[in-house]
């Protein structure tokens, strides 16, 4: 380098006067599976709090039913289950009134199809963004399953007052209730990130969300009750994650039934590798995202 | 050397053309697997996106790459104000974007010192259905601001973009311009100690240009250290300390702003930075080709910047290695999603071997502020001879006379005046919008 400079670095003021010991950044080459930098997500949480803040400001700005239509989703579907399924089917449902047996799985189910639609496509909608200024790109899919709490949480109260309606206390067991929410969120986000990542590299996934989301809810107990299913295959259907996250939302809302110990087993044990492989996927994504889309 | 804050050390980028084609299709993937399933096991570079090229190893030689960095090295002191120039296409963008941590480089490294960043666009985060206020705090968080330093300069940030009485209208009512002065006085109120700036300046009326630069020019008097992309050889004169010349990947010349610049310049005007990597190689056994382009009325400082709307006066200089009778010459103006603005045909022209210089005089080209692209060609009676996509583009920076609102900002840039006359008293009430 030629050291042809103009500026004298004595000349500066001191107040910007880099420490030695200030932090490097190194810039390389993408290297490694696994190499997720938590401090460097922490830091970002702030950046975090502004993109949920946002996507919920724009939903409920763009909609013009806003709230309403987080809760008009479950409770169509719910009355349409309980007539047919219910009513006409007469399948069991652990002698739960219909509305809340399906409202109860529905909750758990809505935001997690929200969430995973959400996560998908956020990707590829903040390609401007991405491709203008570096964060870090976790932040994108985690603001995605965040953002859907909001939803959940006006679907819940609905819920709150279809129990108090019904008259039906729950136990003991809604203290476990958070951790369930957690394993539907953890759910969404570790599909979720598999998707959002090949979603930005190969555009027809989003042709294939709407049957991935169909065929998986009726393979999940929203429209029945997971003891349809055999005792010694429970483990296999576990590894739905989603029939652990919907079976628990119920017995945990309800107080009814019985825990779901295998399959809970089972689906933690499914959503913990999805979720591990997903981060991995996603980041080897990420160096290359900016050039893709 | 503790001053140094960046330090770049060959640098690579490597491109996969067909790495931009929009719709890979997940669908072509699995059938090809499904041909070949070994493939799927097959090693892949991280980058590879399944063209074709399964196997990673001999990729290197191979014609589906580009490499749009090639071994930059390059070092730069705390409080340097670094311009970097060179033609469209010669890897600037890139070399910011790898510094910005956007892109990842393909080989070699670069350290940073100190809290970075950058400013490749301006506006980055914006959303229209959110007012002004709320913009100002998203994209303050995008850049890298925290919330209380976005609440403590948020007044200043206000006031140096005048948009106080709308901060709380939502942005899509905002006029182009104004969202413009919003969006770079949140990227000017970051305070990092190394500023990435891509060319941002070159769209807004000149006037907020100036304010801007400005700015610029105050926060590297702090002792900040910028690094600034630009084409406006006049902005690089007056902000920078030392220039860095990047021309088809690989750095050309660096050093203080004036021997570069001038070393530049000159290979501007004698037409050999011929970047565009495609030409280079073609243009001396072909019949004839283009060189390069230039704004000739009004003169200005600038080669490609346009502060008018007319009259004007553009040049296209071909060069003929032989004689060429009864050629003609096509010329198109697009705009920046290649929408075709106008285009025409001049034939029966006679060349003689040597240099010509195409002249086109318009007396107003009424087009909305941005970039634009030139196309020229030039035919013979058999074939297309040459096809020149110009660079650099066309930036028109006149002030925009448009409907303040995105939706009814059409293509043309119309100054007019608006007059009410009402019939019984004949009076008149005349607006006019320049």
């Amino acid at each position: 380098m030629s050291a042809s400079t103009t500026f004298e670095t004595t000349t500066q003021p001191a107040i910007t006067a880099i420490p030695i010991d200030q932090p490097i950044l190194l810039i390389v080459p993408p290297r490694g599976w696994f190499n997720l930098d938590f401090a460097e997500l922490w830091d970002a949480r702030e950046l975090l709090y502004f993109f949920v803040w946002r996507d919920v400001k724009i939903r409920y700005k763009q909609t013009a039913i806003g709230a309403a239509w987080a809760v008009l989703q479950p409770l169509m579907t719910m009355a349409v289950f309980s007539l047919f399924f219910g009513r006409l089917a007469k399948i069991p449902s652990q002698g739960l009134p219909y509305p809340i047996f399906y409202y109860s799985a529905l909750l758990a189910w809505t935001y997690f199809a929200g969430a995973l639609q959400s996560t998908t496509n956020v990707v590829v909608e903040q390609q401007r963004v991405i491709t203008k200024v570096y964060f870090p790109r976790l932040v994108l899919p985690l603001s995605a399953v965040i953002g859907g709490l909001v939803d959940f949480a006006i679907a819940f109260l609905v819920f709150l007052a279809m129990m108090a309606y019904y008259r039906i206390v729950t136990g003991p067991a809604i203290l476990l209730f958070p951790c369930f929410l957690l394993l539907a969120v953890l759910t969404a986000l570790g599909v979720g990130l598999w998707l959002s990542a090949l979603n930005a590299i190969y555009r027809d996934v989003r042709y294939v969300m709407p049957f991935l989301v169909q065929f998986w809810m009726f393979a999940s107990p929203v429209a029945y009750p997971s003891s349809l299913v055999p005792e010694r295959w429970r483990w296999l259907y576990g590894l739905n994650p989603m029939a652990g996250v919907i079976e628990g939302f119920r017995w945990s809302l309800t107080g009814r039934g019985e825990p779901p110990t295998v399959m809970l087993a089972a689906s933690t044990a499914a959503v913990l590798m999805i979720l591990v492989g997903g981060v991995a996927y996603f980041q080897r994504m990420e160096g290359t995202i900016a050039d893709v889309i | 050397m503790s001053d140094i804050v960046i330090r770049a050390e060959n640098l690579c980028k490597r491109f996969r053309i067909g790495e931009r084609e929009r719709y890979l299709a997940l669908r072509d993937v699995l059938a090809r697997a499904a041909a070949a399933p070994a493939r799927l096991f097959a090693p892949r570079k991280p980058s590879s996106s399944n063209r074709g090229h399964p196997n990673g190893n001999h990729s290197n030689g191979d014609r589906s790459h580009i490499w749009a960095l090639k071994d930059v090295s390059f070092d730069i002191r705390q409080g340097e104000v670094v311009g970097v120039i060179g033609r469209n296409g010669a890897g600037k963008s890139t070399l910011l974007k790898i510094l910005a941590r956007v892109t990842k480089p393909t080989a070699g490294i670069a350290e940073v010192r100190g809290r970075m960043g950058s400013l490749l666009e301006v506006g980055t985060g914006f959303h229209p259905e959110l007012t002004g206020r709320e913009n100002v705090f998203l994209s303050g968080a995008i850049l890298g601001m925290s919330k209380s330093e976005i609440h403590r300069k948020f007044d200043e940030i206000v006031s140096f973009a005048e948009v106080e009485k709308f901060i709380d209208t939502p942005l899509k009512h905002y006029s182009t311009g104004m969202q413009m002065r919003l969006a770079f006085a949140v990227a000017a109120h970051l305070e990092p100690e190394i500023l990435l700036v891509d060319e941002v300046l070159s769209v807004g009326d000149a006037q907020f240009q100036k304010k801007c630069l400005g700015k610029m020019g105050e926060v590297a008097k702090t002792g900040r250290t910028i690094l600034f992309v630009s084409h406006q050889m006049n902005q690089v004169r007056r902000l920078c300390d030392r220039a860095v010349w990047v021309d088809g990947g690989q750095l050309r010349q660096q050093g203080s702003v004036a021997p570069v610049l001038g070393a530049y310049e000159e290979a501007m005007s004698r037409g050999e930075v011929a970047v565009d990597q495609s030409r280079g190689a073609r243009s001396s056994h072909q019949k004839a080709s283009f060189r390069r382009w230039q704004i000739i009325e009004p003169q200005d400082e600038s080669q490609n910047l346009l502060f008018t709307l007319g009259p004007l006066v553009i040049q296209f200089t071909v060069e003929a290695n032989r004689p060429i009778s009864n050629a003609r010459h096509g010329i198109a103006l697009f705009n920046v999603d290649r929408q075709l603005m106008w285009a025409w045909e001049a034939t029966g022209l006679q060349l003689e071997a040597g240099m010509h210089d195409f002249r086109f005089k318009f007396p107003v080209l009424p087009l909305r502020p941005g970039p634009y692209y030139w196309q020229v060609s030039l035919w013979d009676d058999i074939e297309q001879i040459d096809l020149w996509d110009c660079i650099p583009e066309m930036v028109i920076a006149t002030e925009g006379y448009q409907h303040p609102s995105d939706e009814w900002n059409g293509i043309l840039n119309v100054p007019c005046e608006f007059s009410a006359l009402e019939g019984q008293t004949n009076q008149e009430v005349t607006v006019s919008n320049f």
